[in-house]
């Protein structure tokens, strides 16, 4: 019997996905143009969390700016704080003490492995395997512990300070610490063996969403959904700031080793390694760090001189930049937040032109994306 | 600096100047009128490479606005800053999203926040803001609207 294909006709459906759909990390909308069960345009709109933190920016001084930045990724509080306060540093001239600095780089680690956590249990809650998102909370909750002991909060810390930090770590951190980094290294392999090389998995990711390096550098990707794409390219390592030259590690791309280079799985696999690198980092961190003092001598209303910089450096989402531009009064005259997420939202409508209506959620969790920074 | 001095060989007067004191990385101030071709030639010559756009920002200078493009060549390794001055009134330069795919959205959201028109641009629509919202809120005269739709805000 042949199949009657070429007389079928299928009419184009318009689905609105989101912006309440628990697959879009947030509320994204997803206006889907569908033949059937293909896709045939999906248009993300965006804004729904738009509270105008550059215009906020404008109105309050740079030391004030600074709880502002965890609710730029409430993922990653501490990688954002830090990011504002290097960024304000290079506009000022501020020298920061080395103890600020290996405290700095130990909590954006930190940070960083909590949230490739939660990207990581979100992906895999999100291709219909719930297990592993328990599994990566269950991890997490250890981090959250272990901020607040350092800065009371668990979710915005405002822990960073514009000279340092805002105290130092208390007593018995670093041993938690190192306690925490030998319980959660074996857990990366019990990961994997739970639900990275799972067959079904496995189909789900490879080959879907297939970003080219030319591409993936052409669009303005960062971060670990760049060097999915085999690029090697880290702020930490190409731009390095802070002590990460001090530091030793390897930085991730994909390999295509379960499809193409540049799909789903790649970027998937680079978050996971990742974490692995940020153990390696910490380790060493919390071995080299010196004692003194954290904080520089920096007046609460300072006013840098007129000029501008642009400062990136490494979040767990891509980069995250700060362009300032200063008149030298106590507020920044512009301020420009340059994120991951939002550049990464403009390849999404370009590669998902033609896979399948449950792939568009595949994409959306490979991407990592977060709204409040993509709205800011 | 060897990338201005170049850039003033090849296009003469198009290049204006070399704002590198207190700016990092340094700018150099260009004309909205061969803004196209300047940054085709950033991108494409072997000795510049600038293939990716790290930002892209609209600026009011009070008298003025400013688009600030922020490049950068991972072949290279190296940094420029291109500015664009444009009028207070009808501000509208050339979209450069052909040269760079990733300015596509911060065109639109300079657009949305500033009222600078991208002319040639693939699709500039509002992008943070609904779409019948008035005025542009990153200008320094907008005025905070009372209310949306009737609802106090």
């Amino acid at each position: 019997m042949t199949r009657p294909t070429e007389a079928l006709h299928t009419q184009e459906m318009l689905i609105n996905m989101g912006p309440q759909h628990p697959s879009t990390h947030g509320v994204l909308r997803v206006l889907l143009r569908t033949d059937g069960e293909v896709v045939v345009n999906a248009r993300p709109d965006i804004g729904y969390l738009h509270r105008g933190l550059e215009k906020i920016g404008e109105r309050v001084t740079y030391a004030q700016f600074m709880p502002f930045t965890d609710r730029l990724d409430y993922l990653a509080g501490m990688n954002c704080n830090c990011a504002w306060a290097w960024a304000v540093e290079k506009l000022a001239g501020i020298e920061v003490p080395e103890r600020a600095e290996y405290i700095r780089v130990i909590v954006s680690e930190l940070n960083r492995i909590s949230s490739h956590l939660i990207a990581f249990g979100s992906f895999t809650a999100d291709m219909g395997a719930f297990t592993p998102f328990l599994y990566s909370i269950r991890e997490r909750e250890v981090v959250n512990d272990l901020f607040e002991m350092v800065c009371g909060n668990r979710l915005t810390y405002n822990y960073a300070r514009v000279g340092g930090v805002s105290a130092d770590l208390p007593q018995g951190f670093l041993e938690k610490t190192k306690e925490f980094l030998d319980y959660f290294e074996p857990k990366i392999d019990e990961y994997n063996n739970l639900i990275s090389y799972n067959k079904i998995f496995v189909h789900r990711l490879a080959n879907v969403a297939v970003i080219s390096a030319k591409d993936a550098v052409g669009y303005g990707l960062t971060g670990p959904n760049l060097r999915g794409s085999g690029v090697k390219f880290d702020l930490r390592k190409d731009e390095p700031y802070s002590v990460y030259p001090k530091l030793e590690f390897d930085v991730c791309v994909g390999t295509g080793e379960r499809g193409v280079l540049g799909d789903c799985f790649d970027r998937y696999m680079v978050r996971i390694n990742e974490m692995r690198q940020s153990v390696r980092i910490l380790r060493q961190a919390v071995a080299q760090i010196p004692e003194g003092p954290v904080i520089a001598k920096v007046p609460r209303l300072f006013k840098p001189a007129a000029g501008e910089v642009y400062f990136r450096s490494e979040c767990p989402r891509g980069e995250t930049g700060f362009y300032i531009i200063s008149d030298g009064t106590t507020n920044p005259s512009r301020l420009k937040i340059r994120t991951g997420s939002f550049v990464t939202m403009n390849i999404f409508e370009t590669v998902t032109k033609g896979l399948m209506i449950a792939d568009i959620v595949a994409v959306i969790g490979s991407f990592d994306i977060i709204l409040p920074e993509i709205d800011r | 600096m060897a990338i201005f001095e170049l850039l003033q060989g090849k296009f003469g007067d198009a290049v204006a100047e070399l704002q590198s004191e207190a700016v990092r990385p340094p700018f150099v101030v260009v004309s909205a009128a061969s803004l196209p071709e300047i940054a085709r030639f950033l991108r494409d010559d072997p000795a510049m490479k600038f293939d990716s756009l790290m930002c892209l920002s609209g600026v009011d200078c009070k008298d003025r606005f400013a688009v600030a493009y922020h490049l950068h060549s991972l072949a290279h390794r190296h940094y420029i800053g291109l500015k664009v001055f444009l009028p207070r009134e009808s501000p509208s330069l050339p979209s450069v999203d052909d040269v760079w795919p990733a300015a596509n959205f911060m065109e639109r959201e300079t657009f949305d926040l500033f009222g600078i028109v991208f002319e040639g641009s693939k699709d500039l629509r509002r992008i943070l803001l609904p779409e019948d919202w008035e005025g542009h809120p990153l200008r320094k005269d907008y005025k905070y609207p009372e209310s949306y739709h009737g609802v106090k805000l």
